[in-house]
């Protein structure tokens, strides 16, 4: 029935393979019978290229020091928790800590501050629409736009003189602002996503804003609300430059932290790589989490 | 409360009040209407915009906080300086060059990946996992991991690498290129690609899966061939997704600041426009001048943005319509 097997054909089309699959008639693109065999070793191949320096640094974050320091590389070498323990103070005495809990302190604020300010937006924007509610969101959009270097002297220069310099509230604040815009989008496409029957309906039926807001808006909205505060909490985490700029020894972040941690001094590459993966985790969990809605936030909600 | 003041006026009460009543019962309900949009706007209309008044103001002074008598009106003389200045000039073209290639690179190897993940095989669901991980490591921690343990001349994985397989030959004399040195612009660029293509694989990919099934299956069984299929149906399609992806990586990758202060410290060559800025405000306190070269990458910015939106704006319509 089918003239050529898809292993056969995939392996002549190369980067036009997307459709040649389905030769078969009424077969779905998804049909789990059908195997891809070139397609897949291509992908798992490139997967691994990818993943590489993600292993690498997993695998060397359990390598003593000076494993981790040979041409060639060590890859069968001893594991060890040593390096975790060098990150966590063993013998310099600097605890990570403090950098970690404010990460998660302006983190998990901003993120709080955001939605408390986001979806009260996202609601005028999309259930009861304000006029021209599209320009006010290509308004939010531009914000998010403008280079962060673009207004950061006269932001340094404002906390420096209110002495908000080195506090961790004023990057809260920060955080806020630049995740508000992405928080906004994102909400409006969730809240979008309510039946406006059923909003007419229990107008009809004469339900009250908070009833409407819990029995019919919060269910559709939860996730969504979830994924917006995953991604939130992404960005603020990630965050080097203000942090650089308004926070100093009492409020610096765990990315702060770690561009101070590399020592000209002796082996450091296993502590680096203990560092670099304790302050990842949080992100490849909260990414992994929100892996379903990550590409509709990452988008702004423009894809679904 | 806004249910109920409909409600009467549809009962039919508002009918019998003079006009002027229901007009200011309407501009209630409009206030109703945005007020829960009120905090958002002023807070962000606050914290972004009138700061960048501010930088606007900063850049026609020259103000250079360690000369504080000097301070005075200036004129253009930051821009002009922006423009001539050797290291902003050059600062300019490495954003440009390191924007535009990290863009178009992980769109391409992004496209690829997803025209793959877009095909039902083994182990799928892991693959995409494996794919997206580098977008999930910190910034600052996937710069530092390159630069020390792939890049670093001595002992990175690279190097390492080049040992190992010259070794299978039985030779000890292998390349041990130091890159990061030899090639700092590139490194740079490179890690970024890495970080970025999963974010435009993520965005093509749905791209890919929301195309219209039926009109290819009938192209095939017209004999399309699959490059017929690709060119003129999937690509198509996906032009507004590879524009969006272009827009929004644009947008992050200007203002990227991590792996340039990370890999290389703005060295050789490699210091974007917001490394730059930082630099002369922050160490050289040129505040006027940092200010004009600020406003200079918004410009650039808004230029970018308007040719880039408007072919983005459908998409964001086409959502909005919902």
């Amino acid at each position: 029935m089918s003239t050529l097997t898809p292993a056969v054909h995939h392996s002549t089309s190369g980067p036009t393979a997307p459709i040649t699959g389905s030769r078969r008639r009424g077969k779905s693109r998804l049909d789990p019978t059908r195997n891809n065999t070139a397609a897949g070793i291509t992908a798992w191949l490139l997967a691994l290229i990818f993943a590489t320096p993600v292993l690498w640094m997993i695998l060397t974050s359990f390598h003593s020091e000076t494993d981790a320091a040979t041409n060639p590389p060590s890859i069968a070498a001893n594991l060890t928790l040593d390096a975790y323990k060098e990150f966590f103070g063993a013998s310099s005495g600097v605890s990570p800590w403090p950098p970690l809990i404010n990460s998660a302190t302006a983190s998990v604020l901003s993120t709080v501050l955001v939605l408390a300010l986001a979806i009260p937006a996202a609601y005028a924007l999309s259930i009861r629409p304000v006029k021209k509610w599209t320009d006010v969101m290509f308004f939010f959009l531009s914000t998010k736009m403008m280079p962060v270097v673009a207004a950061i002297l006269p932001l340094f220069l404002f906390a420096k003189t209110v002495g908000a310099l080195d506090n961790i509230w004023f990057l809260i604040l920060m955080y806020t602002s630049m995740n508000l815009p992405i928080a906004v989008w994102m909400m409006r496409s969730f809240l979008a996503e309510v039946p406006v029957e059923m909003l007419e309906a229990a107008q009809i039926d004469g339900a009250g804003l908070l009833l409407t807001l819990r029995k019919i808006i919060a269910p559709v909205a939860m996730p969504g609300i979830a994924a917006t505060a995953l991604i939130c909490f992404i960005f603020s985490w990630n965050e080097l430059l203000l942090a650089r700029v308004l926070t100093g020894v009492m409020a610096g972040t765990a990315p702060v932290f770690l561009t101070g941690f590399v020592s000209s001094q002796g082996l450091f590459l296993a502590k680096v790589c203990a560092a670099a993966v304790v302050i990842s985790l949080p992100v490849l969990f909260a990414g992994f989490a929100a892996q379903d809605k990550l590409v509709q936030g990452l988008s702004l909600g423009a894809v679904k | 409360m806004t249910t109920v003041t409909a409600r009467t006026s549809r009962t039919g009460h508002s009918a019998s009040k003079p006009p002027r009543n229901a007009k200011s019962r309407e501009r209630a309900m409009a206030w109703a209407r945005r007020a829960p949009l009120l905090p958002a706007l002023i807070f962000l209309i606050i914290v972004t915009q009138l700061p960048f008044v501010v930088t606007l103001i900063i850049s026609f002074l020259n103000w250079n906080s360690l000369r504080p008598d000097e301070t005075g009106f200036a004129g253009f003389e930051n821009y002009v300086q922006v423009l001539t200045n050797a290291d902003l000039r050059q600062a300019i073209f490495t954003t440009v060059i390191l924007t535009v290639s990290v863009v178009l690179a992980s769109l391409v190897i992004g496209l690829g990946l997803a025209l793959l993940l877009d095909k039902k095989f083994i182990g799928r669901g892991l693959a995409r996992t494996l794919l997206i991980a580098p977008f999930l490591v910190v910034p600052v921690a996937a710069a530092l991991i390159w630069k020390h343990a792939l890049l670093n001349p001595t002992y990175g994985l690279i190097n390492g690498t080049l040992t190992w397989i010259w070794s299978l030959f039985g030779s000890n004399t292998p390349p041990q290129p130091d890159l990061l040195s030899q090639a700092p612009l590139m490194a740079v660029i490179v890690s970024l690609v890495w970080q970025w293509t999963p974010f435009m694989m993520l965005i093509l990919l749905a791209g890919l899966q929301s195309r219209p099934m039926d009109t290819v299956e009938a192209a095939q069984m017209d004999g399309a061939t699959p490059w017929a299929i690709f060119r003129h149906l999937t690509l198509p399609h996906l032009r507004q997704y590879l524009e969006l992806g272009g827009l929004l990586g644009a947008i992050y990758i200007v203002q990227n600041f991590d792996a340039v202060f990370t890999l290389t410290s703005g060295g050789l060559g490699t210091a974007n426009l917001p490394y730059a800025i930082y630099q002369t405000f922050y160490f050289a306190n040129e505040y006027g001048l940092a200010s004009a070269a600020g406003v200079v990458v918004v410009i650039g910015t808004i230029i970018v943005a308007t040719f880039a939106l408007r072919s983005v704006f459908s998409l964001f319509k086409k959502e909005a319509a919902r």
